[in-house]
């Protein structure tokens, strides 16, 4: 059996990649370089989803944000005029708002990871050790598997509302349909 | 050291890749392989693309750098490496540096997952298509950057059209992927794979090459894929990003040097990793002609010859135009390298046909042979046909290939679920 990959090593490589491409990507003051960190900070992501032995969930996590949405930002942001971005005020004045929102999650995601309930944690307290050469398949089988399928509703209804965005999208960019 | 020994050679007897057994010192040496070769492979594109289009045109190409100019490809490599390499006074200093590297790494990502064999890839992943697919989108990005940071008109038009194009053809590209993955799921326990082995081996049980399937349905999706495939890697007709007439050189045109030669390594290997998604997907990957029809270790054996006989094929067309080459005392050193060339040939044809090699060559060989009819389409492409125009191209992208994908995808799924969905029609029927 060979050992597994997902040593610490990789998780505290992978999560300070992407704790340092989020600082990034709110302290640069140019567009494009916040919008390269961000990209950074997603496939540091999508390695974090390879150690938790989903590599259907990386693979999509790339070809979706890095490749496609990540790609259109860039598309907006290159035709914006650096000289007169980089004039403008980067923060706005609503860091007590923004302290107290931060503050209070970060105190509910404390508060959920010591809560027990029954005398165990709400996490699993070992490591899920899947096999991830079925990943693919086992998704499909969560979505589409007549007996074991239980968020099909679920993704159908987030696909509905990806369709109406895009209407919505088509609907305001076109003055004639 | 005994351990070490040990330990290399217990990959030796096994039927997997290096990267499902685990061994790290296999795994190295194919990447390494894979590396050294894909880098040949391009070389040899570069003089293989200046000659075939030269006599296409009726040219006679680069003749003067080594016999028939095969040395040319060296020359202009020394070329570039010994180029200033310039960075714009107005550039945006880092992101130019780092944009070649982006695209570079992209393009040669991919080889991790490709099946040379049955046992000759890097490693196989349960998601292989998806993460080429993946990462080789990632390469936009570069070439965004690129045509960002370089802070000028023509790099900044041609990134736009870069990345227009790329987005928009990779949507009909997915799509042609698909119905080859509604396709291997047509077996006992109705699960279909991602695995770059497991779609060539769906093949070989389903005994037929996914562009037979479902006559003309995958053959509609291989044309799907190969019209978008030329799209994805910027080449004409759909070179848009790069057109000379109007451009420059497009996104690159302020890259000079070493920068500009790694653009030009990764454009060439992204067009050897699109073509050999197609190679997986439609014509069967390493498969040889008619494995199951011609089946059996009389015809394995015939067939092992090929790969030799084609490089001592080669070796005689050199010896043939060795014979031709003009007597003048002057080109006396030309005459003899071709004949060295030829020589290197023959051996090199001579080795594949000794028995262990043969037996291990030869799904490399047939893998490639596609691969390579693929590259020849690329360049007959470019003598070919002219440059679209950007609307039209557009239009090509979402309204004809789009729509076509999505009806093939459909079709494709009830053509798989047909024998179910009769049943279920009949029951209706008998209901009423």
């Amino acid at each position: 059996m060979n050992p597994p990959v997902a040593t610490p090593f990789f998780f505290y490589l992978l999560a300070g990649t992407m704790v340092i491409g989020g600082i990034l990507v709110i302290t640069r003051k140019n567009a494009v370089h916040s919008a390269l960190a961000l990209i950074t900070a997603l496939l540091a992501q999508a390695g974090l989803y390879l150690m938790l032995y989903a590599p259907f969930v990386a693979g999509v996590q790339i070809i979706l944000y890095a490749g496609g949405i990540m790609v259109l930002f860039l598309f907006v942001i290159m035709l914006i005029s650096i000289e007169r971005a980089e004039k403008e005020r980067q923060f706005n004045k609503q860091w007590l708002v923004g302290i107290i929102a931060a503050a209070a999650l970060g105190g509910l995601f404390i508060a959920v990871y010591t809560t027990t309930t029954k005398g165990k944690a709400l996490f699993p307290e070992g490591r899920m050790t899947y096999g991830e050469s079925q990943n693919t398949q086992q998704i499909a089988a969560l979505l589409f598997d007549r007996h074991a399928g239980q968020y099909m509703f679920a993704f159908e209804i987030a696909s509905l509302l990806l369709l109406v965005a895009i209407i919505g999208a088509v609907v305001m960019a076109k003055k004639r349909i | 050291m005994h351990e070490f020994i040990l330990y290399i050679q217990s990959y030796l007897d096994s039927d997997r890749t290096p990267g499902g057994a685990g061994n790290i010192f296999w795994a190295t040496v194919y990447i390494l392989l894979v590396f050294g070769g894909l880098s040949v492979a391009v070389i040899a594109m570069n003089w293989l693309e200046r000659k075939i289009l030269a006599h296409m045109q009726v040219r006679l190409g680069p003749m003067r750098v080594g016999p028939h100019g095969l040395l040319q490809p060296i020359a202009d490599a020394i070329k570039l490496l010994l180029k200033e390499d310039i960075i714009p006074a107005e550039a945006d200093a880092f992101v130019f540096w780092i944009a070649p590297f982006i695209v570079v790494l992209a393009a040669f990502t991919v080889f991790v997952v490709v099946p040379f064999g049955p046992t000759h890839a890097i490693t196989d992943m349960n998601i292989g298509i998806l993460f080429m697919l993946g990462v080789s989108s990632l390469s936009v990005l570069g070439v965004v950057m690129a045509g960002w940071a370089s802070n000028s008109h023509y790099p900044l038009i041609g990134a736009l059209r870069s990345s227009a194009q790329m987005v928009s053809y990779e949507v009909a590209m997915g799509l042609a992927v698909l119905s080859v993955i509604l396709m291997t799921s047509l077996n006992a326990q109705s699960t279909g794979t991602l695995s770059m082995i497991g779609i060539v081996q769906a093949q070989l049980a389903q005994g037929e090459w996914f562009i037979f399937k479902f006559f003309p349905l995958g053959l509609i999706g291989f044309f799907i894929f190969a019209i978008a495939m030329v799209a994805e890697t910027n080449r004409a007709p759909f070179d848009l990003p790069e057109a000379e007439s109007e451009l420059t050189a497009g996104f690159h045109t302020e890259y000079s040097g070493f920068r500009w030669s790694l653009f030009f390594l990764a454009e060439y290997s992204a067009m050897i990793a699109v073509s050999s998604i197609a190679v997986t997907l439609w014509l069967g990957g390493w498969l040889r002609p008619f494995p199951n029809w011609l089946s059996g270790p009389t015809w394995d054996s015939i067939f092992s010859f090929v790969p030799g006989i084609t490089f001592l094929l080669f070796a005689a067309i050199c010896f043939f135009n060795t014979a031709r080459m003009p007597k003048h005392p002057l080109f006396k050193i030309q005459t003899m390298g071709l004949a060295g060339f030829g020589v290197v040939l023959g051996l090199i044809g001579l080795a594949l046909f000794l028995e262990p090699v043969r037996v291990r060559v030869n799904d490399i060989f047939w893998f490639a042979a596609k691969v390579a009819g693929f590259m020849y389409l690329y360049i007959w492409y470019r003598g070919t046909f002219p440059r679209y125009r950007f609307d039209q191209l557009m239009k090509v992208g979402w309204k004809v290939l789009l729509p076509t994908g999505l009806a093939l995808l459909i079709l494709t799924a009830i053509m798989g679920m047909r024998t179910e969905l009769w049943a279920q029609l009949q029951e209706v029927w008998h209901g009423l």
